[in-house]
This record gives C-alpha cells, sequence and structure tokens, in this order.
C-alpha cells in the first residue's frame, strides 16, 4: 500500500472544527448488475478532490447505486472505484474515508443524538474524553448542542438530518456522501438547508458527493454536475451548462422548461465553433441550429429554452430565423416569471415560453390569441441523441 | 331518534366483546378468587372464608418445592427457546432473501405443531428411552457403554419437550422485530466503522428486544401452567405448579386449587409486569 501519501493532517485547532483535506473520486468502467438488470453501465466518472458533486437523474437511473457502490455498501459487478489514489473496491465501508447520509437518514432509534453523533467515534475506539469533545464541537457546528439528550423521534425532520451530517461528519471522513438528504424536508426548510449544506462543505472542505433528483438542488448546490439516466451518464458539466447546453434529448427534457422539436438533418455547414445545422421538422418547416456530431440524413433533435424565445403578433416583418405560428393557451403567473402555454398551430403540440412578469404585462398579447413564437439560431441547440 | 341511535351505536359495538369477556374471563377468575378462600373438610368445601388454603400452600414444603421446580422449568425452557429461537429468527430475516422461501421455512418451523401434542410427546418415548435410538446411536459410536436413563422420563426431557414445542412462540416475535429493522441502520453502523459483532450489540439487539420480550411472555405463560407435559415427559416423577392444581383438582381439593391458581396467575403477571417494566414493546404492537 503506499503509505505517507494518505497520511491525515488534521485540524490542530480545534475550536473552528473546520479540517481541510479531501481526496476526490474516480469511478472507471464501474457496472452494477441485479442478475439480468444492468443498474450503472460502464460509468467513468472523476470527481476532483474538495468539490461539490451531484449526482442528478429520475429514480432508477442508477444514481443511489452508484452513490452506494462508492461508500461500500453496494459491491460493483466490475470496475473500479478509486478514493484518493487507493482502490477501494474490496475495502469496507469504514476504511474507505468516506461517510455517508442516508436517505431517511437512518438515525438510531433507541439511542439519543448524542449517542449516535457519538457512534462512529465509539466503534473506532476513540477514547470516552476526546469522543465527549469531539461530539460537543459537532453538535455545535450543526446548532443541536441542547438537543444531545433527545431521542431522535422526538426532534424534527430538519433536525434529524443534522443529526445525521453530524454523525457522518464526526469521525473527518475526505469524501461525504449524501443520499436524497433534502427529500423528506417541505419546501422552505430546503431551500435554508441546501445554504447549510454548502456552508458546511466550504467549511470542512471535503468532498461531497450527492444523489439528487431535484434539478434546483443541483444547480444550486454543486461544483460539478452528472446527469444520469438508465444507469449511464448522460451529461457532466458545471450548473450553467447543463442548463444553458444540454447536451441530450433527455437532458433537455429533465432539467425542465426547454421546447424540443424532433426532425432530420438536411444541410450541415462547419463552422469554427459549432456547425450550422438545417433541421426539418415535420409540418413544421425547417429550423436552424447550432451543434456537434451532425450528418445529413440522420434523425436528430434541437432544444430551445423557454425563455430565449420571443412572441410576437402576426403582423410583424422581421422574423427570427426559426419562427412558428402558435396559439396562446393559458397564462399562468408563478411570480417573477410568467409562464405561457402555447399549442403549435400546425401540429396541436404544446410548448412553453417564459417571460419576465414585467415584460409580459408590457405587451397586449392575450390567452386565445394567435402569434408568432420566434428563436434564434445560437439559442436553439441541436442534440444528436 | 337517529341521533339517539348514533350515541348508542358504540356501545352496542362493543357489547358482544364485553359479555364475551365478561363471561369467559372476569367471571372464572372471580369464582376462583372467591373458591380459594372457601374452607375444605376433607370431604366437602363450604363458602366462607378463610386464608387456611394460602397459609397452607405457603408453609408447606411439598408446595414451594413445587413454586421452586416450576420456576426452573420456567427458566431453562425460557433460555432454550431464547437462544434457539434468536439464531433462526435471525436467519429467517437476514439470510433468507425471497418472502417465498421465508413462509416455506416458516412452516418447517411448524412442523411440531401438526400432530398433537399427547402423539409428538410419546414419539418421543422410542427416541429417547434405556432402548431408544439416542441410546443405541451414542453406544453404537462408542460414547458410552451403558444405556443412559435421564433422556426420558426426567427433567431433560420435560424441558427438551416444552422447547421443541414452544421455540416458535419465540421465533415469530423476534423475527417480526427483526424484519422491521430498517435495513439501512445496519448500513449506518457499519458505515460508520461497526464490525459485524458491533452491528449486533448496538443496533440488532437492542431493536429486537420488544420482539424478545413478546416471544418471553408467550414462552413464560405457557411454561408456567404447563402439566400434560411435565407429567408425560417426567413419567410422573417431576412436580410443577399446573400438574400440582390438576392433582388437587383431581382429589376434590376445589379450594386449595383456586388458592394455587391464584398464586400462579399473581406470580405469572408479576413476571410479565417485570419484563414489560424493562422493555418497551408499545411500538411493536
Amino acid at each position: 500500500m503506499i503509505t505517507g501519501t494518505t497520511q491525515q493532517t488534521q485540524a490542530v485547532s480545534r475550536p473552528d472544527v473546520a479540517f481541510v483535506h479531501a481526496e476526490g473520486v474516480m469511478l472507471r468502467s464501474l457496472t452494477k448488475k441485479y442478475g439480468s438488470f444492468v443498474a450503472v453501465e460502464n460509468i467513468n466518472l472523476d470527481i476532483p478532490a474538495g468539490s461539490y458533486c451531484c449526482l442528478l437523474g429520475p429514480s432508477g437511473c442508477g444514481k443511489t447505486t452508484t452513490l452506494r457502490m462508492i461508500a461500500g455498501h453496494e459491491e460493483a459487478t466490475s470496475g473500479d472505484v478509486i478514493i484518493g489514489d487507493r482502490r477501494v473496491n474490496d475495502l469496507p465501508p469504514a476504511k474507505r474515508n468516506t461517510a455517508m447520509v442516508f436517505q431517511n437518514y437512518a438515525l438510531f432509534p433507541h439511542k439519543t443524538v448524542r449517542q449516535n453523533v457519538e457512534f462512529g467515534l465509539k466503534m473506532r475506539g476513540v477514547k470516552m474524553s476526546d469522543r465527549a469533545q469531539r461530539v460537543n464541537e459537532m453538535l455545535e457546528v450543526v446548532g443541536l448542542s441542547q438537543f444531545g439528550d433527545r431521542k431522535p423521534t422526538l426532534l424534527s425532520g430538519g433536525q434529524q438530518q443534522r443529526v445525521a451530517l453530524a454523525r457522518a461528519l464526526v469521525t473527518r471522513p475526505q469524501v461525504l456522501l449524501l443520499d436524497e438528504p433534502l427529500s423528506a424536508l417541505d419546501e422552505s426548510l430546503r431551500v435554508k438547508t441546501r445554504g447549510e449544506l454548502r456552508k458546511l462543505q466550504r467549511q470542512f472542505g471535503m468532498t461531497f458527493i450527492q444523489v439528487t433528483h431535484a434539478q434546483d438542488e443541483a444547480f444550486s448546490l454543486a461544483d460539478q454536475i452528472v446527469v444520469m439516466d438508465h444507469g449511464h451518464i448522460d451529461q457532466i458539466g458545471i450548473p450553467t451548462e447543463i442548463f444553458s447546453a444540454p447536451a441530450s434529448r433527455f437532458v433537455a427534457r429533465f432539467v425542465g422548461d426547454n421546447n424540443i422539436f424532433m426532425g432530420k438533418v438536411t444541410h450541415v455547414t462547419p463552422d469554427t465553433h459549432a456547425a450550422l445545422i438545417q433541421l426539418q421538422v415535420d409540418r413544421l418547416g425547417t429550423f436552424l441550429c447550432r451543434g456537434q456530431a451532425a450528418d445529413v440524413g440522420m434523425t436528430a433533435a434541437c432544444s430551445v429554452r423557454a425563455d430565449r424565445m420571443v412572441l410576437k403578433p402576426h403582423t410583424t416583418d422581421s422574423h427570427t430565423p426559426n419562427h412558428l405560428s402558435v396559439r396562446i393557451a393559458t397564462v399562468e403567473f408563478t411570480g417573477y416569471v410568467t409562464r405561457v402555454s402555447l399549442v403549435l398551430e400546425a401540429t396541436g403540440e404544446e410548448a412553453l415560453y417564459k417571460v419576465r412578469t414585467e415584460d409580459w404585462m408590457a405587451q397586449p398579447l392575450q390567452e386565445g390569441q394567435s402569434v408568432v413564437l420566434g428563436w434564434s439560431t445560437e439559442d436553439c441547440i441541436f442534440l444528436s441523441h | 331518534m337517529l341521533k339517539s341511535w348514533k350515541s348508542v351505536e358504540p356501545y352496542l359495538l362493543v357489547t358482544p366483546q364485553t359479555l364475551v369477556f365478561l363471561l369467559f374471563l372476569v367471571f372464572p377468575i372471580a369464582t376462583i378468587f372467591i373458591v380459594s378462600f372457601w374452607e375444605f373438610t376433607g370431604y366437602s368445601m363450604t363458602p366462607g372464608f378463610t386464608l387456611e388454603n394460602y397459609r397452607n400452600i405457603f408453609t408447606s414444603q411439598v408446595s414451594l418445592a413445587t413454586y421452586l421446580n416450576t420456576f426452573k422449568f420456567v427458566g431453562l425452557v425460557w433460555f432454550f427457546t431464547l437462544i434457539i429461537g434468536f439464531p433462526v429468527a435471525y436467519f429467517l430475516a437476514f439470510y433468507i432473501d425471497s418472502l417465498r422461501w421465508q413462509i416455506i421455512l416458516f412452516l418447517v418451523c411448524t412442523i411440531p405443531f401438526w400432530t398433537s401434542n399427547i402423539i409428538r410427546m410419546i414419539s418421543w418415548i422410542p427416541f429417547l428411552g434405556r432402548e431408544g435410538l439416542l441410546n443405541k446411536l451414542l453406544m453404537g459410536i462408542g460414547l458410552t457403554s451403558q444405556p443412559i436413563d435421564i433422556f426420558l422420563f426426567s427433567d431433560f426431557a420435560v424441558v427438551l419437550a416444552m422447547v421443541h414445542l414452544y421455540t416458535l412462540f419465540m421465533i415469530v416475535p423476534i423475527f417480526n422485530s427483526l424484519m422491521r429493522i430498517d435495513r439501512n441502520l445496519i448500513a449506518a453502523a457499519e458505515d460508520t466503522g461497526a464490525s459485524g459483532f458491533q452491528v449486533f450489540k448496538e443496533v440488532i439487539l437492542p431493536l429486537s428486544q420488544p420482539g424478545i420480550a413478546i416471544g418471553s411472555i408467550f414462552v413464560v405463560t405457557l411454561t408456567m401452567g404447563e402439566f400434560v407435559t411435565v407429567r408425560l415427559m417426567s413419567g410422573g416423577q417431576a412436580a410443577s405448579v399446573g400438574y400440582l392444581i390438576r392433582n388437587q383438582i383431581g382429589s376434590l381439593q376445589y379450594p386449595l386449587a383456586a388458592a394455587n391458581a391464584i398464586i400462579l396467575l399473581i406470580v405469572t403477571l408479576a413476571i410479565i409486569f417485570g419484563i414489560l417494566r424493562t422493555i418497551d414493546i408499545r411500538k411493536e404492537l
């Protein structure tokens, strides 16, 4: 084994519990099969040390299985999990320098909050006096000092979540794994706890890997988002990339509020950055979009964000390169943004248009009115798959 | 009219259950309680109030020895049903993944109940007797040259038969408790570095306590009142309170039998109370 390199430089400064030591995680051709069902297929992923990574996808996409394989609670069928510079496939969870926060927290119901947090230290044979001190520090970090002697079932969901965090953090892991940590909380608490998670990650500096099905959660927390579907990685990128440049139809649909048109590539003009592609869509006409990996004749799609479109009356002369005749179906006021459901007049399909409420109010458009929906070539993203 | 019907409806609904309860539980126990203070002349009993029956029990060496012997049986049976029942329940809950196999193996556990108690006990005789299979086997492999007598008609035989009979009552509630343990709790314990034994000691054992308590209540109450098994398997040589009561009824000493029954009831309830005080079983109900 490699010694010396994995030596832990633990916090010398006790009062602020922060310790900066993180390890990166690498997955190499990681596969998990249950009989003939493939839950995770050939995943390759590099998560830099000290970063916040979110595995994002719908239920059953393999994100939790991937997380559990990193934690060691699930055995990989093939491939490698590498933490720092060690291949950890054959190590038990406790030897991987990881700690996991379970969905629904998995707090020990028969132990007090203090005993729950203390558990990992006790199992590792840390001295009683050290244990008490570290538990106190940890309870203070998560703001639960006065609840130490309660049973977890007597705490609120948000407090239970913080106990789970404290229990995981107290062993000073280098990678913290979180399985849907916010899904059991109500909306306002979720937003608040999101901020706390991010703060903890900054304070402790360890690598966070979080599984979530909520895109807003991933967008607000992650340095790196990994979008998964059917056991595959569809896209890896920073939040703004995932949002503005989805790499596949699945990602475009999953991150939401994108309008997607399926069609056939009729012309490709190579360009320095991204090729200019003509996509012919049945009954709607030809759209111009930008992208890569396009071949004439292939079936593909283009995607445009609902907030990058414009609505204009039919009387306007200047039309954007891409435009469609639509009818305004319903207008939904949601606060800052107004969401407008549109029906494509040629096909009866639905489309979504999002606009700043102020701008919408300034327009004379109304429900039931027939208008032109347009968008630029630059905002129209070609999706080869 | 309708309104008044609404108000009596709940009472009507609980009436049958209440009647059954009063008629078949409260009334008989009250009767026994009253009879336990009656006088007994050796030929007949007369209504009255005397503590003579109780005094008899508490001063008689025989009845004290019988109570002690009953406690010995209860203790041994409880101990063996627990150390046999827990691993079986543990195996069924944690090592058998498919519900189908769990059901099949549960049915295997109920095999002792497929025949009547008497037949089951009689069938021990050719196995445990002096000329029985077990002695033949032990002599055959040279472990002993003489047949061993204590296998049959002994305390050993009584405990063996009762353990055989009652282990299932321990397995079922423990299994039930174990199945309720969130598997993520075990993963969480392993995640923080607990060894297999520590997971068992810190998580599984505490969380299976309600099941152990319920199983213990079953086994203790069943064993406390046993007399058929004690009579048959000891060949009449061992005594238990249940057997004593039966004999007293047989010789028409009803007040004495009633007093013994009341004491037995109080002792059993005290043990159950003790178990419930130690372990909170509410979450299991």
